[in-house]
């Protein structure tokens, strides 16, 4: 060798700049005061921005992508006039309170890296003198960013983000429209206890396997408070690392623990890798009943095939939901023609929160960022109006959290999901146990 | 509970991925010998060639293990390409522009991956080799045993280039003393377009071959090559027996870590074990120098 280099070094370079690769130029933070108060004082606003901070690169991509859509979607429908739909703003142009003032979105990447989504959120309001934020698609995240909204005293609407850590940091400026991971995972455990009871499944005990960041771990953490609650016994808690390459120590830690039902939270990609090692190691328990998300998005079922038959998911939304709902029908194949995408469980509480938050600023008449936060607290959307199979949107004053809402199950069979359960709601009857992967 | 046919399990599934984290290194080092050049953009060829046998799939019906020469082929070019237009003109600049010419190119490869074929994930859905075996009461995914086999023959075949025909020697002459190389009559710069053609060739086999079970998406290359730069540097920089040791070692230990401790810890315990070698052994496990 002509020159030696250390390893070490090398080493270090390369994990510096793998670790920076995905991180591009985060804009600096100009030293500016909040903007806020500038935009208050504005008699006649033609347009009033709101921030969205998503992972539009890296590995979220797919869902950051199709979640802004979904926003400007909705923001699409509050602009312009569709009086035919039954949806906050849909009829006449604009926000009517504010002049029919237009609702603009301005998008940040924060590439699912807590410290870029506080970055970006930073940047949109010193910068971009935005009046609200919605996003942040991951927990962790969302966090982060509800920090720096919370410091600047801008509301956030969190659409998507379920953690159950999120709500309950006593914040004055955080909302969110979701149920998080407490409510849906109950949900789950209200859907077991029924297949007990009623149906006469023999189910005792679980396990939980969850990718180890917020989400995945909050989801856990409060699957385990429930099963005590409901009567289930948690053989295993398995944490892994999301993206992870191979997926074969934790399947078998899983096998080990032979639990009757297995209740996976994990981003998309891993759920890929989940189900194929499953199937790889003919890992057999009664039922997969996935905390939603990866598991839920469309990229799951079209990447895996019929290989995902048969999964259980706990889920906000599902397109057979239209047979009690028609407006869902109709949204869904407007968003569908013009956006390529399918309405599912990300992309519609994304769409539902940029509503739900530009109905609070209409109310309030206002782009004051207090006036705005009161309107948000007296919000009162009733359950017509959403694509939501929820009774409505009702924000707790003191979390911050919507206690309207509720969560249903599906079953994946021929390669799409129906809903299974609550019962009275059902498309179709749930398949239980899950059939054999060498049967099928 | 935990019995033994489950560690064995686990012990094999870390062996099978091993083979691919050596197959990944194989070309990382190998370039990495002959021209001291780290190519930070070497998960987006693995990327890449997986996209060449999804696409070749997609549109021409052409199942992995049938377009894997096809991928190998166009990789080879795409590493000779890149010497020429990429790395070339820097050779002689120093060495912070080597390293970000390439980090460059990653960043390049990754975005107009997305920018191209969308962030979504793909998924060969019915390749040839599919389906498992049941050895001894032990479950081996077809694709992964094939995967495994083609690594370990492809690893073979690099190392018996190398260590066995002329052109393989002329590597290691200019690996070894450029200068002297040169005075022997060997041309530095094809000897160099060779390396980079075969190393990206290397990942044109993994790519094929991981195509056949494992998702793709833009950043696919990441979950691998992070592994693959740990592979090279605790085999020993330069060493191909070595990065294959090393990736059999990081794929085993990861997989036990995952079953014994916690997957939480999975990927710490490989990077823990490269930092012990670095200490006690900076050459790495089978480094020449």
């Amino acid at each position: 060798m002509s020159h030696l280099r250390i390893p070490a070094i090398s080493l270090l370079l390369i994990s510096l700049l793998l670790g920076a690769c995905v991180s591009t130029e985060a804009p600096a933070a100009t030293t500016q005061a909040p903007a806020a108060t500038a935009a208050a004082t504005a008699e006649q606003v033609t347009v009033v921005k709101i921030g969205s901070p998503l992972p539009l690169t890296g590995s979220l991509a797919a869902t950051g992508v199709a979640s802004r859509d979904a926003e400007l979607f909705a923001a699409d429908i509050i602009n312009g006039d569709y009086p035919d739909l039954n949806l906050p703003l849909a009829a006449g142009e604009g926000l009517p309170n504010l002049g029919g003032a237009k609702l603009e979105i301005v998008f940040g990447d924060h590439q699912m890296d807590p410290e870029k989504g506080a970055s970006e959120t930073e940047r949109l309001i010193t910068e971009e003198h935005i009046v609200a934020v919605v996003g942040a698609y991951a927990s962790a995240v969302s966090a982060t960013s509800s920090q720096v909204t919370e410091r600047y005293g801008i509301p956030f609407v969190n659409g998507q983000s379920t953690s159950t850590a999120l709500h309950t940091r006593g914040f004055k400026w955080y909302f969110r429209t979701t149920p998080h991971d407490g409510m849906f995972s109950e949900a789950i455990f209200k859907f077991l206890q029924d297949m007990r009871d009623t149906k006469g499944a023999d189910i005792t005990t679980v396990a939980t396997i969850f990718e180890n960041t917020q989400y995945g771990s909050g989801s856990s953490r409060s699957q385990n408070d429930l099963a005590a609650q409901y009567g289930f016994e948690v053989v295993a808690n398995i944490p892994y690392p999301s993206g992870t390459a191979d997926m074969t120590a934790e399947v078998q830690s899983l096998k080990a623990a032979n639990p009757d039902v297995v209740l996976p939270s994990s981003y998309v990609a891993d759920a890929i890798l989940m189900v194929r090692t499953f199937e790889q190691l003919d890992f057999q328990p009664q039922a997969i009943v996935a905390q939603g998300v990866g598991f839920t998005e469309a990229s799951f079922l079209e990447t895996v095939g019929a290989q995902g038959d048969y999964i259980l998911s706990r889920e906000v939304f599902a397109a057979d939901l239209a047979e009690k709902k028609p407006i869902i029908k109709t949204v869904s194949d407007m968003f569908q023609e013009r956006y390529g995408h399918k309405m599912e469980g990300a992309t519609a509480r994304s769409f539902t929160a940029v509503l739900v938050l530009a109905d609070a600023i209409n109310r309030a008449g206002s782009t004051d960022p207090e006036a705005i936060r009161q309107a948000l607290l007296a919000t009162d959307i009733p359950g017509d109006q959403l694509i939501m199979p929820w009774p409505g949107v009702k924000f707790d004053p003191a979390t911050g959290q919507n206690i309207a809402g509720s969560g249903i199950v599906v079953q994946a069979q021929e390669g799409q999901y129906h809903t299974v359960w609550p019962f009275d709601l059902a498309t179709r009857d749930v398949v239980w146990p899950f059939p054999a992967w060498g049967d099928r | 509970m935990l019995d033994g046919t489950i560690i064995a399990q686990t012990l094999l599934s870390g062996v099978l991925i091993g083979f691919i984290y050596a197959l990944v290194a194989v070309g990382l080092t190998l370039i990495y010998g002959v021209m001291d050049i780290v190519n930070f953009a070497h998960g987006e060829f693995l990327m890449l060639s997986m996209y060449v046998v999804f696409w070749l799939y997609a549109l021409a019906g052409l199942d992995p293990m049938v377009s894997l020469p096809i991928s190998v082929a166009v990789m080879f070019v795409v590493g000779v390409v890149t010497h020429k237009l990429v790395v070339r003109p820097v050779l002689r600049a120093p060495m912070s522009a080597q390293i970000f010419v390439t980090f460059g190119l990653m960043v390049f490869m990754r975005n107009g991956a997305q920018f191209l074929w969308s962030p979504n994930y793909r998924l060969i859905q019915t390749p040839l080799v599919a389906g498992r075996l049941e050895l001894f009461g032990l479950f081996v995914g077809k694709p992964q045993l094939v995967a495994a086999l083609g690594a370990l023959i492809t690893t073979g075949l690099v190392f018996w280039f190398l260590k066995r025909t002329e052109t393989g020697r002329t590597l290691q002459a200019v690996a070894e003393d450029q200068d002297a190389a040169a005075l022997m009559g060997i041309n530095p710069d094809r000897t160099f377009m060779l390396a980079w053609g075969i190393g990206a060739a290397c990942v044109g086999v993994a790519g094929a071959l991981l195509a056949n079970y494992y998702y793709i998406f833009p950043t696919v290359g990441n979950t691998f090559v992070l592994m693959a730069f740990v592979a090279v540097a605790l085999g020993g920089f330069g060493s191909v027996p070595g990065a294959l040791l090393a990736g059999v070692i990081i794929g085993v230990v990861e997989v036990l870590t995952g079953l014994f401790i916690s997957p939480a810890f999975k990927n710490i315990t490989a990077y823990v074990l490269y930092m012990v070698v670095v200490l006690v052994r900076p050459r790495g496990l089978l480094g020449e120098w």
